[in-house]
């Protein structure tokens, strides 16, 4: 199909087959996905997640087009207030913004949606990178200023600890609002510089590879080179002689490998540069680069040496492959005990296929972390001790912004959300400094006048609907539908994924 | 490919809900259980196409409709083609002043065909193609202003008369308007030509050059709109009645003479707080709407 210039400003929406240009503060043909200042974004205060197009029960996605529609009967509201923008109930101790009743398979359910102030919050940020980022308990700035600290790292990730009330209004006023700018940047998944003392300068975007030094990360390797080899003997036995994996780190060599040993697998007269460690496992066989396997090699070869001519024998095969897979070559050794370069043969693809698979993108992830306070649970009971309980007891699901929460164990309500699963801008802020996010409790109607709910203040999700400034956004597919039926979870094990 | 298409039930389980890109369908469908069943099967099973197709010929349909132009291939692009055609000579339009009509008009063939049914509908967005089979009748209710959707009174739809297609066209609507009617409602023989007479009632529906009428180029708004620079009417100020009277007669007119033609059955059209009503003697204007809003606006958003 023909494509018109792209005209200036407007952006290209490749949500259908329209391909709309959409200028900016303006909608699509379809009225559901706008510019916003450059960006695509579905649209408008009030999120109310719709559910039409999200994986539930009351959807039938077309994903195999020639497959019918089965015709089944569902039911269920499929519109879900979520609290973002409903305001807050701080500090008046008033009933919350909106408590809305609906009902889900004949059961009369109540949603009850207010934001949160929350002064005591953070963020928990995970950074895929085996790069040292600084040590452990140093301090981590944003703007100069102190924001959180290095914590214990977990495998082939780096962890932030950022925020918490002692930054937010334990120090500085100008550390307190940088603080609070950072959490809001980072919830939001905007980009954020932050430095480590006696460390790296890395930009950390929830949803995107972590910047270290300037350097983007891009994947996660699956292991070091002589892990890589421990990994997958068994896959090359007896497929090639001999298998190089070439890291930057610890590259490996299958036939002096501990993992090749065990095989069986005859020794090949390989000679490697570099600093021998043990037995299959090579220090420093180039210099770090951006070529095989983080180092600075084009050629693998240039890291051998000559084979040794009382063990090597000629039709030798050779695989060598880079930590990632994203590099292989595959040689045979000639009368001489030269490495001639062939085609990998098939037998060995689906190994190399399969590194590579398992080198999975590297990325940033951020996980908000706070506890709705006594004023926020007065605000959906009278006695808020009991939505405590109710939580525990599994009666109450609690949501922010419609995604899952996984909530701490013990007193009070603490709970962690990935950010990237919230609608877009579900986040703000007070000059306290604190953090302003949605929270959501989902019950049985009657479960909500036990616990001393304000039932004076129920009212239905239809008449939400109608009400303008209402900001309709698309229920995220990989979320569980906050209002599925179903046992809530204290920690919903769907969102574990 | 992706799974865009979206099908589901409305709440009240009985009406279907058909979604993709920026077609919304609320389908309703008469009759014994079994054939309504398949009226639905067939319905979303040729929804799923709708999007596709249409989008291989966009940039034909988004050009202006001249006398012996091309043709494109697609069912529903020849519908809008042939919708447009009778008003190609004497003024700008393109076949997509029919694009809703027509969508409307395939399903509900596509569920005729497969089914038989006692009523059914499919609106697209306010327009809307109807079946009827003999003896059986709609109520249809109509709205003033699309934005504040609010019943100003009821048409009754029966077997008798001609019209299948009712379609509602005004700037206040989904789609730009040279006009500035709030709302112009038409009935006429099918969908796709309700929708194309509806937006040249409503283009009719104008004072050129009044100052307090708000006007942009087309595609200063949506850079890729079939209007391309021609103005489309952003916002209309306050108008004094004899301003009103004097906009509503030039869209009677226009009308009256697209009733004589047989291109529509009855309009009508609202500016301001006053309307005007051509062809509408034989149409009971009162009672309740039965099963049928007139546009659907906020269901579909919904």
């Amino acid at each position: 199909m023909e494509t018109a210039e792209k005209p200036a400003n407007a952006i290209r929406c490749d949500a259908c087959p329209v391909l709309c240009y959409i200028n900016p503060g303006r909608t699509g043909a379809c009225d559901r996905y706008a510019n916003d200042n450059g960006q695509l974004v579905r649209i408008d205060p009030h999120v109310v997640l719709h559910r039409a197009v999200s994986r539930g029960d009351s959807v039938v996605p077309f994903l195999d087009r020639d497959r019918e529609w089965d015709g089944s009967i569902v039911t269920g509201p499929e519109n879900f207030v979520t609290a973002i923008g409903a305001g807050t109930t701080y500090p008046d101790y008033k009933p919350a913004p909106f408590i809305i009743s609906s009902s889900v398979q004949g059961v009369d359910m109540v949603t009850v949606v207010t934001e949160g102030i929350f002064s005591y919050c953070g963020v928990k940020v995970k950074i895929d990178t085996d790069r040292h980022l600084g040590p452990e308990t140093h301090l981590v700035r944003a703007q100069g200023e102190p924001v959180g600290h290095v914590t214990t790292s977990e495998y082939g990730s780096q962890m932030l600890s950022l925020g918490g009330v002692r930054h937010l209004t334990g120090g500085s006023r100008k550390e307190g609002t940088v603080t609070c700018e950072t959490l809001l940047n980072l919830c939001d998944r905007r980009p954020v510089e932050l430095s480590i003392d006696d460390g790296a300068t890395v930009i950390v975007q929830a949803g995107k590879p972590p910047v270290v030094g300037g350097v983007q990360e891009e994947r996660m390797r699956v292991g070091c080179g002589s892990a890589t080899i421990g990994m997958f003997a068994k896959q090359w036995f007896g497929k090639v002689d001999e298998v190089v994996v070439v890291d930057d780190h610890i590259t490996g060599v299958l036939s002096e490998h501990q993992a090749g040993k065990l095989l069986g697998v005859p020794a090949t007269g390989i000679k490697m540069k570099g600093h021998r460690s043990t037995p299959g496992r090579y220090f420093r066989v180039a210099e770090p680069g951006t070529e095989w396997g983080g180092t600075n090699i084009d050629d693998p070869l240039s890291i051998l040496q000559s084979f040794n001519p009382k063990i090597a024998w000629p039709e030798l095969r050779l695989l060598m492959v880079s930590t990632t897979g994203e590099h292989y070559a595959y040689y045979e050794l000639d009368e001489a005990l030269q490495p001639v370069e062939k085609e990998l043969p098939a037998a060995l693809c689906e190994s190399v296929a399969r590194i590579k698979e398992n080198c999975e993108p590297a990325l940033c992830t951020v996980l908000f972390m706070g506890g709705a306070g006594g004023s926020l649970r007065a605000g959906v009971t009278e006695n808020p001790v009991r939505l405590t309980h109710s939580v525990r007891d599994a009666l109450t699901r609690v949501t922010c912004g419609g995604a899952p929460v996984y909530v701490w164990p013990g007193g009070g309500i603490t709970f962690m959300v990935d950010v990237s699963r919230m609608p877009e801008h579900a986040f703000g802020y007070v000059p306290t400094p604190a953090l302003v996010a949605p929270i959501e409790f989902t019950l049985k109607l009657t479960d909500y006048a036990t616990l001393g709910g304000y039932m004076d203040h129920v009212r239905t999700l239809d008449s939400m609907m109608d009400e303008k400034g209402r900001r309709r956004v698309a229920a995220n597919p990989d979320n569980p539908w906050p209002m599925a039926p179903g046992k809530s979870s204290r920690s919903d094990p769907r969102s574990d994924q | 490919m992706t799974a865009r298409a979206q099908i589901r039930w409305l709440d009240d389980a009985r009406r279907l809900h058909l979604n993709d890109g920026p077609i919304d369908l609320i389908v309703e469908a008469f009759g014994e259980r079994d054939e309504v069943g398949a009226a639905y099967r067939a319905a979303a099973t040729r929804f799923v196409r709708v999007l596709d197709e249409l989008c291989t010929e966009l940039v034909l349909l988004r050009q202006a409709k001249r006398i012996n132009g091309p043709l494109p291939s697609g069912a529903i692009a020849r519908r809008m083609v042939a919708a447009v055609s009778p008003y190609c000579e004497g003024t700008f339009i393109t076949p997509m002043a029919a694009v809703a009509g027509a969508v409307a008009e395939e399903i509900l063939l596509a569920m005729t065909a497969g089914a038989r049914l006692s009523r059914a509908y499919v609106n697209n967005g306010g327009d809307i193609a109807l079946h009827l089979a003999p003896g059986q009748h709609f109520v249809v209710g109509m709205v003033e202003r699309l934005d504040r959707p609010s019943l100003f009174g009821t048409a009754t739809l029966d077997s008798e008369q001609p019209a299948r297609g009712v379609a509602t066209s005004g700037w206040r609507g989904r789609s730009f308007s040279l006009g500035i009617a709030d709302a112009v409602t038409v009935l006429a023989d099918h969908a796709a030509m309700a929708d194309a007479a509806a937006t040249i009632i409503a283009n009719a529906v104008d004072l050129p050059g009044h100052a307090g009428i708000v006007r942009l180029p087309a595609h200063s708004l949506a850079p890729d709109s079939d209007l391309g620079h021609r103005l489309v009417t952003q916002d209309v100020g306050k108008l004094s009645p004899a301003e009103i009277a004097a906009a509503l007669e030039a869209g009677v007119a226009v009308a009256e003479s697209l009733l004589a033609s047989g291109l529509i059955r009855s309009a009508a059209l609202h500016l301001s707080g006053d309307t005007r009503a051509v062809g509408v003697e034989k149409l009971s204007m009162s009672g309740r709407p039965d099963s049928l809003q007139m546009p659907m606006w906020n269901c579909i958003q919904l």
